[in-house]
This record gives C-alpha cells, sequence and structure tokens, in this order.
C-alpha cells in the first residue's frame, strides 16, 4: 500500500486514491506516417519494465484528477520522488 | 527410479514409509549440455521431461536459481481451463489440457487433477453474447462448452448468490465440464522426477548471470556457482524475470511485470465442487481438496518484482466473492501471498525464436500460465528439439508486435484467469 504525495494537492494520501498508468515520457512519434513497423511497434507495445527506478505516470483519480509522475524502484516499492508533467525526474538509474 | 503404485505404498508401510528413494538427484553440472533451460519452474520442468522422453533429447540441464516451482508455480490458483476465443490460443490450451488429462498416468505421480467443471459468469447482456460467441468459437475447435441460464447456474452452484436481488444479478454463464484444478506442487514435482528419471540434470541454488553470445549465437550461459555451461541451445522460462534476462540477452520483450495476488481461507467443509469465475465483478474461487477456498482476481496496476501487492488489491478482490457468495462473508482468510507475473500487451504467451540465434524464450503467460504447464513444456520442447518453432507455437512469436498479427485475447479471457 503506497501514500503518495499529490504534487497538485499538496497532500499524501492512499494509493486507492490513485491509479497507476504505466512509463511515463513516452514521446509520440513526430511523423507517425513514416515510422516503420519496427519503430511504431516498439511506440505501441514496448514499456520500460526494470528491476529498479521506474518512472511512471499515476493519476489522482479520485481527488483532483491530476497526472502526475512517480519515480519507484520496482523491487523495493520505495517511491523516491514526485514531479510534475512536463518536469525532469532528479532520481535516476 | 522406483515407481510408484499402491503395492509399493503397501510395501512401505511395512518399514514406516522410511525408505523412499529421492525423488530427484542433486548432480553437479556437466561442462556443455545440448539444451540448457533457465528456470525451473513448471513450464521449464514440463519442457525438460518433454524433452527427454518424448524428443529423446536427454543431455538437458535445467538451472534454477531458487528451488524447483518455487515461484509462480507455488503462488498460482491451480484453475485448468481451455474456454478460449481466438483459434491460435484455444489450440495451444487445448493440446495442454488433453495432456492434463492423462497427465498422473504419464508422470507416475498425482497431480491431483480433478476436472470438476469452471462456471464463466456473465452478469450482463453483452457478457452473455460474449460468452455465447466464446462458447461457439470452443465447439468450433472441437472445445466443450455450454451456456447456462442463471437457474442451471444456480443448480450446479447453490452456494452462489443467482438471486435478482444481487448488486450484479448472474443472467448465466459459459460451463467447460473438463476444466478443473490441479494440485499445484505435485504439478512441478511430477515433471521433476520424470525429467530427473530420463537423465535431465536438474540444478537449483544457481542463478544464471548472464548468456555467452559469440556472433550472434548463444553457446552457453554463465553461471553463479559452477562458471561457464556451455550449450547448443538455451531456452529461457523464468516469467516474471523474463524483461530481465532478455536484457542480458541484448534485446527487449513487451512484457511488463506486475504483482498477482492470491488468497486461501480457512479449511471449511465441503462447499463449492466447481470453479466460478467473474469477470464482471471480478474475482475467482475454487475450493481445494483441503477445504479451503482459493481466491484470487486483479494484478495490481503498477509494475513490481517484489512478489507483494497492495493491501486494496485484496480487499477489492474479496469484495467481489463476498457479492457471489455471501454465505462466505464470515469465512477467516489464512494466507495472502504474490507472485510477478509478466503480462502481454494481447495477454498471450511469447514462444519464440529471439534476435540471438539458438536462444529461446517461453514467457508472457501473465495470469494465465499454470493451466497450459503441460502444453507450453511440450511445444517449447519440440521447438527446441528441432530448432525451429512447433506449429501450435509459430502465432505466439515475440515479433507479432512489429508485424501487427496479435491474438487479443484481453476481451475475452483477460481478467479473470
Amino acid at each position: 500500500m503506497f501514500l503518495i504525495y499529490c504534487p497538485h494537492c499538496g497532500e499524501y494520501r492512499e494509493e486507492e486514491e490513485f491509479q497507476n498508468r504505466g512509463q511515463a515520457h513516452i514521446a509520440r512519434p513526430l511523423d507517425p506516417d513514416s515510422c516503420t513497423d519496427e519503430e511504431w511497434g516498439n511506440y505501441m507495445f514496448f514499456r520500460k519494465n526494470p528491476k529498479g527506478l521506474h518512472h511512471e505516470l499515476w493519476v489522482h483519480a479520485a481527488g483532483c484528477r491530476k497526472f502526475f509522475n512517480v519515480t519507484r524502484n520496482t523491487a523495493t516499492y520505495e517511491i523516491k520522488e514526485v514531479y510534475k508533467i512536463g518536469e525532469q525526474p532528479k532520481v535516476v538509474a | 527410479m522406483q515407481q510408484y503404485s499402491g503395492f509399493g505404498l503397501l510395501k512401505h508401510s511395512l518399514s514406516h514409509h522410511e525408505n523412499w528413494q529421492r525423488v530427484w538427484r542433486n548432480p553437479t553440472p556437466k561442462k556443455k549440455y545440448d539444451v540448457i533451460i533457465v528456470g525451473g519452474g513448471g513450464h521449464g520442468l514440463a519442457t525438460a521431461y518433454y524433452l527427454a522422453k518424448q524428443f529423446g533429447v536427454t543431455n538437458v540441464a535445467v538451472i534454477e536459481k531458487g528451488y524447483l516451482g518455487g515461484g509462480n508455480t507455488a503462488r498460482n490458483t491451480t484453475i485448468v481451463r481451455s474456454n478460449y476465443l481466438w483459434d491460435e490460443a484455444a489450440h495451444l490450451y487445448e493440446h495442454a489440457m488433453k495432456l492434463w488429462e492423462g497427465l498422473s498416468q504419464d508422470l507416475n505421480y498425482n497431480v491431483m487433477f480433478s476436472q470438476r467443471g469452471c462456471l464463466n459468469l456473465g452478469h450482463t447482456l453483452q457478457d452473455m453474447r460474449d460468452i455465447e460467441r466464446r462458447v461457439n468459437a470452443n465447439r468450433l475447435n472441437g472445445i466443450d462448452g455450454e451456456v447456462l441460464d442463471a437457474k442451471q447456474v444456480q443448480e450446479i452452484v447453490p452456494a452462489l448468490d443467482c438471486s435478482e436481488n444481487a448488486r450484479y444479478p448472474v443472467i448465466g454463464a459459459s460451463w467447460q465440464p473438463r476444466a478443473g484444478i490441479a494440485r499445484h506442487d505435485a504439478v512441478a514435482w511430477g515433471f521433476a522426477r520424470g525429467a530427473d528419471m530420463h537423465g535431465v540434470d536438474l540444478i537449483q541454488q544457481t542463478e544464471v548471470v548472464d548468456f555467452i553470445i559469440e556472433d550472434g549465437t548463444v553457446v552457453g550461459v554463465k553461471t553463479d556457482r559452477y562458471g561457464d555451461i556451455k550449450a547448443d541451445r538455451v531456452g529461457c522460462v523464468v516469467a516474471g524475470h523474463s524483461g530481465v534476462m532478455a536484457a542480458k540477452a541484448g534485446f527487449e520483450l513487451p512484457l511488463e511485470s506486475h504483482p498477482l495476488q492470491a488468497l486461501v481461507s480457512e479449511p471449511i467443509k465441503p462447499i463449492l465442487d466447481t470453479v466460478v469465475m467473474s469477470n464482471h465483478v471480478h474475482g475467482y474461487a475454487s475450493q481445494s481438496d483441503k477445504g479451503d477456498l482459493v481466491i484470487g482476481a486483479g494484478i495490481d496496476s503498477y509494475l513490481g518484482y517484489g512478489q507483494r501487492g497492495s493491501y486494496s488489491t485484496i480487499e477489492h478482490t474479496i469484495q467481489a466473492i463476498v457479492e457471489m457468495f455471501p454465505i462466505f462473508s464470515r469465512v477467516r482468510m489464512n494466507r495472502q501471498w504474490g507472485g510477478i507475473v509478466d503480462t502481454c500487451p494481447d495477454a498471450c504467451p511469447i514462444i519464440s525464436e529471439t534476435p540471438v540465434k539458438n536462444l529461446f524464450f517461453n514467457c508472457g503467460w501473465g495470469t494465465g500460465g499454470f493451466k497450459a504447464t503441460p502444453g507450453s513444456g511440450n511445444v517449447f520442447a519440440a521447438s527446441l528439439a528441432k530448432g525451429e518453432m512447433h506449429e501450435l507455437a509459430k502465432p505466439f512469436s515475440m515479433f507479432r508486435f512489429h508485424n501487427g498479427a496479435l491474438i487479443d485475447e484481453h476481451g475475452a479471457a483477460g481478467v479473470a484467469h
């Protein structure tokens, strides 16, 4: 069970108020029409799956309903930092 | 190796069961094998067993980081069924089902496979349409299935709340009579004993730390305890850690590893003699021979390698079970645990060649791998023996995520495994 700090609400709340939306910082291809099958497949289906630090999107679904990023260790489940959309993580692997 | 039989049981009872042979050896690995299987879970052991028994490849080692069958094989809810929607998946799971049906005799080991049937409940009109479509598809593929209405469901499971007063009333269900449950540990142990009996070396407490790759071809593995071990072909069957192993081999897999939790209750008198699953209220239950209710539901939504999940997830699971079975509301839960499941975007496994020659992966079974254990091992063994993929495994290539030939079982079978 996580206690997650919502950077928009400025409060720690229980995990149940949030939803995990997977890997953060996925850039949509600038010109999808010119993508090869491999590039498009990678964009659609291939996600980072590290045992260790992971940057991921969460949404405060039962709160302010805004998205933000979390850096979390997937082995220990420790949350290292929380930062807003558009910002870059300070804790990197 | 001694065969098990009723007579043997009688004979050993005379010596207080103190002289049974060890079930498998604990060998020191050789320098080179024809095939190395990385991962000694159910699928890996089944692969080794069929390689040795059916395909005559006996110079095989299974290398396991922990102990045999200690990962997801020990952590699942033991449901076996084959009522999948799409042809590719249905053929694969039905292949497994047919092997299940003769498995105890084949292994000379009682895997306690009990074909007590499986109900997949429908609570909405759309559920029922999907169920009819799936049952029809199953029957066209030669898989048994029936569509039942609420009254017929109630007759099979008296304890289920089929009244109209339920929050999500049961409208009907699909019913696969040949489905059932098996004793998960016995499956791993039976395959391990069978493989060992045919000369396979089972190497436990040994971690494969890297692959040895020369000119794009795998030629062996590096281990932490025994150094380098050479092999002509390597099969990697490591479930939750597949992504980590793929990274060592220099490629990526479209897998995400999530915790999947399950629970068992205190043992109670027999009340549920079949498997009941519901995608809509999102939970499933069966009763083990010991009397405990075996309960599961969905994965925790976040990535996790910790073999544990969040309390809120099991709370939702229990809510679903009590919604279906109000009579269970005061049953106490005995144990709860988590496994790491490697989920694929299309909820189907990857049984595949890889960009590295002679290196094969069998992974991505996600939340539903146990039911496929013999079938997965059988087709993977055939592929490793010949160096090319078995006919049933071909659609499950890892390259389908680039050519677009996905097998989308999400809607049909993705939730309640």
